[in-house]
């Protein structure tokens, strides 16, 4: 039986290079937005008292859901004894652990004050579900590099499976606290629902095989690598399983809203007359996000490596038009400050938010995406992440 | 008879003993002060639950001298920019949906007994004292608005900008969240909140604070005597400030 071998990206690439100063320098417009909005304070952004979590939170949450969700094959190969994922696990945990840095670095550099993180790393609320999260986050990078030190370590190789193990059962829990922190939200008609945690994972599962289809295509193809079209086809039918998922739980969602009385008039924001939100949703979520790649991964016509990477990038543009819906759209909507009143002030009271994300929020969440994008290709020139084989590998075609 | 020339004498005897009598009494004065005033020191009890209760009924559209007061108290400057300008406390017009019935309220914190705000503050910055006021802790936010998505009152602002002309018991600082203190400096020194203060003199005498832990306090009694609710009872959040005639 042929070997697997591991290598580093071979060659100085023009589009890699290309790539890296890219990254570069959308880290550094980055870094100059986040410091802008530190020094100006956060007027210079869209949000305001009552949209108070926007675009860089769309990107940051994007960011940490498609991390847990990078280690699907990983965890197949691993802990399912999915051997024919094995070439990409390495690659699958490298995408979670900079994925996961890229969305902390924006959440951070969010903060009012970013220069009280080490705050935020010695006091301690722990009946705050965000409390918590900072210890699965930082916790979630160290399990993960620990699996791929295994993983890299012929030695170590029979821990992979325990290790393997314990980043499966943390991703879980990673995932179910960041649905629980709007779970956790009595007050807004839009959250408030322990669905929010299954939901979460399961977004986490089909981000994460998009990011995971683009980021692998694209550097196997480099690399010379092509995939099996048996471990493509199962990957694929994987992709179009958890997209379906997604879907499920959030029509479960939302006819669960529909059944409430007070949880209507949030559900026709969202889904018929809020604007740019039910646009955002039908059309971005459910339709591009959704029902298209489902189509597109299940049917054998659009099985070329080009097809795939359109299907997953649909995914990617769905997920973040998901999140903007379901974060801004839910923080747009007035609160019911009095039960059995209408309500009216200055300061907004009962009418919608109208919130536009700024150049800064913009340039943040790219920053972040960047910064992830940019230890990815950094790290595969440096350790060997990439798969190759040597002889031929039944049913794949090298390249 | 008296002399005219001893008049000066005298004068000068009369004044000496008055300031030495006001010399040796002074410190004895002071001292009784010092007795009986609060050591800064002195943690709050949570014998004490100050509230507040808000009469809708005497409350007017248009009247806003209990957010005057407020401006003024805590130098809450406007930023020129509305949906930014700290609102520690505003004024909201309700429509009963059942018959249309208009009223005004003040609406602030709420000052809850189980602050959502307190729960899900992730570095304990929120955080509610023992006499039940909810406050911030300017030093440890980290400015992530988590506690303003928890809010169920939007009665938390955040600071988007540099702030000028602070007053020393009220520190606010760009990049944190605020909210109403229910004027804590005042009420440790035994005064009444300046929303309060103001509504009783420009006002309408809508607002009244106190103990309600405290059975004689006129708060309680009112509470007692007179029906009124929290804003939000589906929550149980059971706050700190009630209205009469909502």
């Amino acid at each position: 039986m042929d070997k697997i071998r591991f290598q580093v990206l071979a060659g100085t690439h023009t589009g890699y290079r290309l790539l890296l100063w890219l990254l570069i320098i959308l880290i550094g417009i980055g870094l100059i937005a986040a410091h802008h909005m530190e020094s100006q304070g956060h007027w210079v952004t869209g949000m305001d008292n009552r949209v108070v979590w926007g675009l860089p939170h769309v990107f940051a949450i994007f960011l940490i859901l498609s991390a847990s969700g990078a280690l699907n094959t990983a965890s197949i190969s691993s802990v399912f004894g999915g051997s024919d994922y094995q070439p990409l696990a390495r690659l699958s945990g490298l995408l979670a652990v900079t994925l996961l840095t890229g969305g902390l670095a924006v959440l951070v550099l969010d903060l009012g004050r970013p220069d009280r993180l080490v705050v935020a790393m010695t006091y301690y609320n722990f009946s705050s579900v965000f409390a918590w999260n900072v210890f699965l986050y930082t916790g979630f990078v160290l399990v993960v590099l620990i699996y791929l030190w295994v993983m890299m370590t012929p030695q170590m190789r029979g821990y992979v499976r325990s290790v393997g193990m314990v980043a499966l059962i943390w991703r879980l829990i990673l995932t179910s606290g960041t649905g629980a922190i709007f779970g956790f939200l009595v007050a807004r008609d839009a959250y408030d629902t322990a669905i929010m945690a299954p939901l979460f994972i399961l977004m986490s599962l089909s981000l994460g095989m998009a990011v995971f289809w683009v980021s692998t295509l694209t550097l196997c193809r480099w690399n010379g690598y092509l995939l099996s079209p048996e471990l493509s086809g199962k990957l694929r039918r994987l992709s179009a399983l958890f997209i379906l998922g997604v879907l499920y739980l959030v029509a479960l969602h939302h006819l669960t809203n529909l059944y409430m009385a007070h949880h209507q008039g949030i559900e026709r924001f969202l889904l018929v007359d809020g604007g740019v939100y039910p646009w955002l949703f039908w059309l971005g979520f459910v339709l591009c996000g959704g029902i298209v790649p489902v189509w597109w991964f299940l049917d054998r016509r659009f099985s070329t490596p080009a097809w795939t990477v359109t299907a997953a990038l649909m995914v990617i543009v769905g997920g973040l038009c998901h999140l903007y819906v379901t974060i801004i759209g839910g923080q747009a909507y007035p609160l019911r400050l009095v039960s059995g009143y209408r309500v009216d002030s200055g300061f907004y009271d009962g009418e919608i938010t109208h919130y536009l994300p700024s150049l800064p929020e913009l340039a943040l969440g790219i920053g972040g995406v960047s910064l992830a994008l940019l230890m990815i290709v950094v790290a595969v020139r440096i350790l060997p992440f990439l798969p190759t084989v040597t002889g031929s590998l039944p049913g794949s075609n090298q390249g | 008879m008296t002399n005219p020339e001893n008049k000066p004498r005298r004068r000068f005897l009369g004044r000496t003993g008055a300031g030495t009598a006001l010399l040796a009494l002074a410190p004895g004065v002071r001292l009784v002060d010092l007795v009986l005033a609060k050591d800064e020191d002195e943690p709050a009890s949570d014998e004490t639950r100050w509230g507040l209760l808000v009469d809708a009924n005497r409350c007017t559209t248009g009247c806003r001298a209990c957010v005057s007061a407020c401006e003024d108290e805590h130098a809450l400057a406007k930023t020129g920019r509305n949906r930014l300008d700290p609102q520690w406390i505003r004024k909201v017009e309700l429509v009963d949906e059942s018959n249309d019935r208009s009223l005004s309220i003040p609406l602030m914190c709420q000052h809850c007994e189980d602050p959502p705000c307190v729960e899900v503050c992730p570095t304990g910055a929120s955080f509610k004292r023992a006499d039940g006021m909810v406050l911030v802790d300017k030093h440890t936010c980290i400015g992530c608005r988590y506690c303003m998505m928890a809010c169920p009152f939007n009665a938390r602002s955040f600071v988007h900008e540099e702030v000028t002309g602070q007053k020393s018991y009220s520190p606010r600082g760009k990049g944190t969240v605020e909210s109403c203190t229910l004027c804590v400096h005042r009420v440790d020194n035994d005064r009444t909140p300046a929303c309060v203060e103001s509504c009783a003199v420009d006002g309408h005498g809508a607002l009244a604070f106190g103990d309600l832990n405290d059975a004689e306090s006129t708060v309680s009694k009112t509470a007692r005597s007179q029906p009124h609710r929290e804003l939000r009872p589906d929550l149980a959040l059971n706050t700190g400030v009630r209205y009469r005639g909502v």
